[in-house]
Formats: structure tokens, C-alpha cells, sequence
């Protein structure tokens, strides 16, 4: 099959991206240079969003292929490094790329749950999974289910959840890719998603495993590029070092801290101005909290009531003898916009009070863990935070899109730095947003706090232009002065402001678009594979038609691919739920499904068919039951068990398929000596006399 | 396939190393985690609470499976197990 050596190749294959990389960065440069000579910026958006998608779809075209482990597994012959590149940029989707700052900016301490749930989870993908894995060395997560508890029920119910998970989280993708898309160029939001979508099946279609890989690769080098260069730069500002990671613990984090204790103090001038905002927002509160006491009282005639002495005061008002105008108009849109229907106005008040006591409240310290009211109320939130890292660690270990990237590598050894070389591609974003959330932070705390309203950095107005639920600003004690509790910010402003802030030129803005829409399209293009290989593969090939001929295999994924992509695409324009819960849920969903049936496939040789059986149903059930009876959106709110949110679901699910597995096992007899010779066979990576399991 | 006493004294060995590695993971993930508040009086870099999560864990991941990676590939060619060039 290799036409050249291993050697060689992963030789051609460093000079290649190292050609490319060089090529890039010229490419940015000549953006750049265009920027200078006075191209708008809509063009320059244009430019980087088509420019990339070409080159992506070039990688695509070049590595075509129509034979079976190349459009599977790539060929096997992925190095180390390489596919550590490919995991990478296969992992961080654009809610890493985009949203992980914004949140750790949102939420302080609480955030890292995310930054250690979606790395420490690569531990026990190296230990306990990726190497085995790869010396059973088939196709699919199902495959490997299959062939190890036997029968075609294990393997099927791999395929559900396999199908589940991935839907669930590529749905979140197309959003960011659609989200991207619309903002920087322009387009309506269903537009840009079909744009996207057209973007993400260029590079899978043609090659399938393949070639999703190569683009993979070349999406990391842009991705970490584009994430980099504002805060390096951004650090130079404010520290004088271009190594933000220490930094902003060392010089930067104590004056965030020494700021917020200002904040909250109100014998400082400080203190004082941003007291004068919240007694303000706590008025407000109180007033929508007298309002819906005034509903819950008189019901619907409340209501006509309020808006009849609105309409009067309308009335009096054109009545007087020198009308004023402004104050008409006003009053007319006040009574225009005053609800008349009971459901609407409660829905509408309860956010309305919510909202301004939000506003009213002192400054989160962003260090603190747990922060609460008091020492209960802390314990539930170091609880869910607990809870939330163990559901996204293991579910990191489940995830078929991940575990299916180490069938490529061309040995178990490599298998295994391949695992290294993920999470070290992984941390290099991963340890630099937390460093970047506090530097954004010392930035609107030490410098826009304090600003005249008259003179507002440029990047302020600039996003409170373009949309107002990532930046919004108002004098609301009319002191001409910005406060804090004035500004409200969108967790994904952090980073698609970073280079204004930094004071870059536009080209940079384009390049961070870039870069999260290369994170986005990699991460759809390996779920998207996923979802058509477990279909194509292990319900067509090995249940369906055994004998179907390898260009069929091919044509049916191919096949299935577009129609998943355009229901997903479809899903997607219709804007559903919460992404961050869509991903979480993902999470909880895979761990509580493959967790236990892979971990103890390979370490329990009694585990057998049964137990697989039960402990994935009752895994997968137990989860969703507790997401469907917890989770607002579903309109049942259950009490929750042990006050866990229902984004950690997974805590459930996977213990309970735990148990249901060993008590299935347990029940049942003991798998047959060809099973046990298999569960020796994946645990040694080379054995005299040894089975073979490889896959052609 | 018969396995050898050096077979199951190798697959001892990768248990033994996987059972240390995950409890060196747990502490450094819940354990610490589960301290954060009491960690945060201590200073060293930043709060100790707040830089574990943010950094001090991740590192430690990270050398976690460079180690795994390293001693499992010498542990496979010292009991004989490793692949051939095969490609």
C-alpha cells in the first residue's frame, strides 16, 4: 500500500507544513499590507473567510480517495505529532476558541471547571484507552464494542449513542460556524451556516478520514496562530513580557483583585460611583417585583388597569398647553409596549427583576472558588463544580470522534505520544485563556472604568455598534463617568475583541475570525465523519450487507455524510437551546453510553455481553432521564437529586452503567476463550502467536 | 497464545504504573479542587487554589502522559512485547 517509507513520509510531511506555514503567515502579511493601502474591512473579512475555505478545500481535493482505510483510518499511518495536530484542532471547537475566555472573564474561579474537565480528561484517554484501542486497530468505537462483547446488540447500541452524542454536539458547531460567518461578512445567520456547512464538507467529503486529517492539521497551525499573536501582544502592553501565562498571575491578577475590592467599597470614590448604579438597578428591581405582586393580585384587570393610566397620561400630556415631543413619544411607545398578557408580563418582569439584581450586586471576585452567599450555598457550587469536571473528563475519554483519531497512528507506540502530542497542542490554547480572561479584565476594570462616556476607546463603541448582547454601555446614573455595573458584557466579546483592545490593525480581527472558523469546521468535520462512518460501516457493511464491495462502502458514507450534514444544518438554522448546555450535554451523554463498556472491556476480562448490554442502556437512560426531567428547556424542573445542575447528568448515568455492568456480568456466564484471547491481544502490543484483528 | 510469567509480571507492571498515575491525576484534579478555597490563602505565583486550576493542573496532565508514554514504550521493548518495524 505505502509507495514510500514511514521515514520519508513523515520527513515530506514536515517540509510540507513548514512550506505552509511559511505561506500563511506571508498571506497574513499581504492582508495586512492590503489593510494599509486602504481596503475596507468587509473585504478583508472576505478575504480571509474565502481564502481559508479554498485552501481547506484544496487539502481536500488532493487527498481524495476512494480505498477503504485511507477513507477510515487515514491509512494508519499518521505520525505522532501529526495526528496530535489533527486531535487538537479535532477537539477545540469554536465554544474553546471563542467562548472558553469570555466565560472564565464571566465567571472567575468556576469557569476552570471547563479548562481542566477538557484536558484531564486526555489522561485517561492515554491510560486507559488510546493504546489499546489502536492495537485492536479496526475502524470504529461500535467496531471495537462489537468485537468484544459480541453479537450485534452492543455494536448497535455503540451506533445510537455514537449518532447522539455526535449530532448533539455538531449541531453546536454549525452554530459556530454560522455565528462566525454572519458577523464578519455580513450574511444572515442561515446563510452563513449553509456557507459553513459547504466549507466542512469540502474537506470530508472527497477523503474522508484522510483528509479530514491534513485539514485538521493545517486548521491547528491557523487556529493557534490567530490565538496567540493578540495575547502575547496584548501582554507587551501591559506587562512589558510576552509571556502572558505568568504574568497575568503575577503582576496582572493582584491589581484585578485590589480593583474589586474598590468596587465594593464604598468609602472609595470608586465604590461610591458604582454604588449610586446599583441602588439604581435595585430600585428597578423593586419595581418589578411590585409590579408582579400587582399582577399576581388583579390578574388580567391589573394590567388593562396600568395601561389605561398610561394611555391618560398620553392623553394629558398632548393636552397640555406647551406639548413636549419628546416626552409624548415616550409615553406612547410605554403604553404601546405594555403587556397585555398576563403569561407575557410575568415572563417579562421576572427577567426584568432578575436582570437589575444582577446588576445591583457587588463584583464577583474573579480567584475566588465557589463564591456564594453563604457556607450551604458554597457547598452546592463546589459540588456541581466537581461533578461538572468529572462529566467532561470522562466524557472526553468517550467521545467517538477522539477515540476513533488514535486508530491512525501506525503503531501502539505512537499511539501513545500521540496522546501526549494532543494535549500538549491542547494546552498551548488551554493555559493561555484563563492568562487572557484576566488581562481583558484588568483592561475594563483599571481603564474603562473611569472613562468619560465622551471618550470611549474606539473597540467600545465599535461592538456596542455592532451588537448589543455582547457590549453594552449606558450612563445609568447620568454622572457622565463609566462604571462598572454600567458595562455588560457577552462572554464571546473577550476574544473577537482582543486585537482592538490590543490596539492591532484589522488584519489580526480577520485572523481570529479565521482562526475560530477553522476551529469550528474541524471539529463538525470529525463529528460529521463520525456519524456517517458508525452508520456506513457498522449498520450497512457489517450488519446490513457483509458483502458489499468496498466502492459501495464508500459511496453509502459518502453518501450518508451529506444527508447528516444538511439535517444538522437544518437542526442548526432553527437555533436551538443553550450551546454550552447542547455541549455539556454531549459530554454527560458519551461518557454515561461508552465509558464503562470500553474501560472494562479492556481491563475486566470477565465483563461480557449482558453487562455491556445493560450498563450502556442504563447508562445512556439514566442520563437522559435525569437532562429531561432537570433541565428548564424540557418544561418538567423535577427537583434535582443531590442539587446537581442538569449538566452533570453524566455523574449519574456513569455510575449507574457501572453498576448495571457488573451486576450483568455477574448474572451471566463468562465470555468465551476466544473473547479472553482478544482482551490479551489488545493489552500487549505485540505477541508471539497473537491473533490478528486488524482490519483491512 | 499462551501467556508467560513475564507476560503477566508485564501487564503488573503497566496496572501498577496506571493505578500511581491516576491517583497523582485525582489529587491534582479533586483533591485540590476540592481544597481551592483554603489553597487560595497561600501565594505562591497567584492564589495556589485559582493557579492549579488554571495552570498548575494542566501541567501536571500533561507530564503525566509524556511519562506514561515514555516508560510504557522502554517497559514494551524490556519484556519483549514491542512491535517490529512493521511499515
Amino acid at each position: 500500500m505505502a509507495t514510500t517509507s514511514q521515514a520519508q513520509f513523515n520527513a515530506n510531511l514536515k517540509r510540507y507544513y513548514s512550506f505552509y506555514t511559511g505561506g500563511f503567515v506571508a498571506f497574513v502579511v499581504f492582508v495586512g499590507i492590503l489593510e494599509w493601502f486602504g481596503v475596507p474591512n468587509k473585504i478583508l473579512g472576505y478575504i480571509f473567510l474565502f481564502a481559508t475555505i479554498m485552501l481547506y478545500a484544496g487539502i481536500g481535493f488532493m487527498s481524495k480517495t476512494s480505498e477503504v482505510s485511507e477513507y477510515y483510518v487515514a491509512g494508519r499511518r499518521v505520525p505522532a505529532l501529526f495526528n496530535g495536530m489533527a486531535t487538537g484542532s479535532d477537539w477545540m471547537s469554536a465554544a474553546s476558541f471563542i467562548g472558553m475566555a469570555g466565560t472564565l472573564y464571566l465567571t472567575g474561579y468556576d469557569g476552570l471547571a471547563f479548562i481542566m474537565g477538557w484536558t484531564g480528561g486526555y489522561c485517561l484517554v492515554a491510560l486507559l484507552l488510546a493504546p489499546y484501542l489502536r492495537k485492536f486497530g479496526q475502524f470504529t468505537i461500535p467496531d471495537f464494542l462489537g468485537a468484544r462483547y459480541g453479537g450485534h446488540a452492543p455494536r448497535l447500541i455503540g451506533v445510537f449513542a455514537a449518532v447522539l452524542v455526535s449530532f448533539v454536539y455538531v449541531v453546536a458547531q454549525i452554530y459556530g460556524v454560522g455565528l462566525i460567518t454572519s458577523r464578519f461578512t455580513g450574511l444572515e445567520f442561515a446563510v452563513g451556516v449553509f456557507v459553513g456547512l459547504a466549507g466542512i464538507l469540502v474537506c470530508s467529503f472527497l477523503g474522508g478520514m484522510k483528509a479530514v486529517t491534513w485539514t485538521q492539521v493545517a486548521q491547528y497551525i491557523i487556529l493557534i496562530v490567530a490565538y496567540m499573536i493578540p495575547v502575547v501582544w496584548l501582554s507587551m502592553i501591559h506587562t512589558g513580557t510576552p509571556i502572558p501565562q505568568i504574568t497575568a498571575y503575577t503582576t496582572v491578577l493582584p491589581k484585578v483583585t485590589a480593583l474589586e475590592k474598590e468596587f465594593n467599597d464604598k468609602a472609595t470614590p470608586k465604590g461610591a460611583a458604582e454604588e449610586t448604579v446599583r441602588a439604581i438597578f435595585r430600585e428597578r428591581s423593586a419595581a418589578a417585583d411590585a409590579r408582579l405582586k400587582g399582577l399576581e393580585a388583579g390578574g388580567a384587570g391589573y394590567l388593562t388597569e396600568q395601561k389605561k393610566a398610561l394611555e391618560d397620561k398620553v392623553a394629558a400630556l398632548k393636552a397640555d398647553a406647551a406639548p413636549d415631543a419628546k416626552a409624548i413619544e415616550a409615553a406612547e411607545k410605554a403604553a404601546k409596549d405594555y403587556p397585555t398578557d398576563p403569561a407575557a408580563a410575568k415572563a417579562q418582569w421576572t427577567k426584568d427583576k432578575s436582570g437589575a439584581a444582577a446588576r445591583a450586586g457587588a463584583v464577583k471576585s474573579h480567584a475566588e472558588p465557589f463564591a456564594a452567599k453563604d457556607e450551604k450555598a458554597r457547598d452546592i457550587a463546589k459540588k456541581n463544580f466537581l461533578v461538572l469536571v468529572f462529566c467532561l473528563m470522562v466524557g472526553t475519554a468517550a467521545l467517538p470522534h477522539i477515540l476513533m483519531r488514535f486508530y491512525t497512528t501506525p503503531s501502539v507506540q505512537e499511539a501513545r505520544r500521540s496522546v501526549f502530542w494532543s494535549l500538549f497542542f491542547i494546552f498551548l490554547l488551554y493555559f493561555t485563556a484563563p492568562a487572557l480572561a484576566i488581562l481583558v479584565k484588568y483592561e475594563i476594570y483599571g481603564s474603562l472604568v473611569g472613562t468619560s462616556f465622551a471618550q470611549l476607546p474606539a473597540w467600545v463603541s465599535n461592538w456596542a455598534a455592532v451588537d448589543k448582547t455582547l457590549m453594552a454601555i449606558a450612563d445609568i446614573n447620568k454622572d457622565g463617568i463609566v462604571q462598572l455595573a454600567e458595562i455588560v458584557i457577552g462572554g464571546d466579546l473577550i476574544v473577537l475583541a482582543t486585537p482592538e483592545i490590543a490596539g492591532l490593525p484589522y488584519v489580526i480581527s480577520g485572523l481570529v475570525a479565521a482562526g475560530g472558523l477553522a476551529a469550528a469546521l474541524s471539529t463538525a468535520d470529525g463529528l460529521l465523519l463520525t456519524i456517517a462512518n458508525a452508520l456506513s460501516h457498522d449498520v450497512y457493511y457489517k450488519v446490513i450487507d457483509p458483502n458489499a464491495p468496498t466502492t459501495r462502502r464508500i459511496a453509502v458514507s459518502k453518501g450518508l455524510l451529506l444527508v447528516v450534514a444538511v439535517i444538522a444544518a437544518y437542526v442548526t438554522s432553527m437555533k436551538p437551546g443553550d450551546i454550552l448546555f447542547l455541549v455539556g450535554a454531549a459530554f454527560s451523554l458519551a461518557g454515561s453510553a461508552f465509558f464503562p463498556s470500553l474501560v472494562l472491556g479492556i481491563f475486566w476480562k470477565r465483563a461480557n455481553k449482558l453487562g455491556a448490554i445493560l450498563g450502556m442502556t442504563v447508562g445512556l437512560g439514566v442520563c437522559m432521564y435525569y437532562m429531561i426531567q432537570t433541565y428548564p428547556f424540557f418544561g418538567i424542573n423535577a427537583p434535582r437529586w443531590w442539587d446537581i445542575a442538569p449538566i452533570g447528568a453524566g455523574v449519574f448515568g456513569i455510575t449507574a452503567g457501572f453498576i448495571a455492568l457488573i451486576v450483568g456480568t455477574l448474572i451471566s456466564p463468562a465470555p468465551s476463550k476466544e473473547v479472553q484471547e482478544l482482551v490479551d491481544h489488545v493489552r500487549y502490543p505485540n505477541l508471539e502467536g497473537d491473533i490478528d484483528t486488524r482490519a483491512a | 497464545m499462551q501467556l508467560t510469567e513475564k507476560h503477566k509480571e508485564y501487564w503488573q507492571r503497566n496496572l501498577k504504573l496506571t493505578g500511581i498515575l491516576l491517583a497523582i491525576w485525582f489529587v491534582a484534579t479533586f483533591v485540590v479542587s476540592w481544597y481551592a478555597r483554603e489553597l487560595n490563602e497561600i501565594i505562591i505565583i497567584g492564589p495556589v487554589g485559582f493557579y492549579m486550576g488554571a495552570q498548575g493542573a494542566l501541567i501536571i496532565y500533561v507530564l503525566i502522559i509524556w511519562f506514561y508514554a515514555r516508560y510504557m514504550n522502554n517497559l514494551d521493548k524490556e519484556y519483549g512485547v514491542h512491535e517490529g518495524e512493521e511499515q
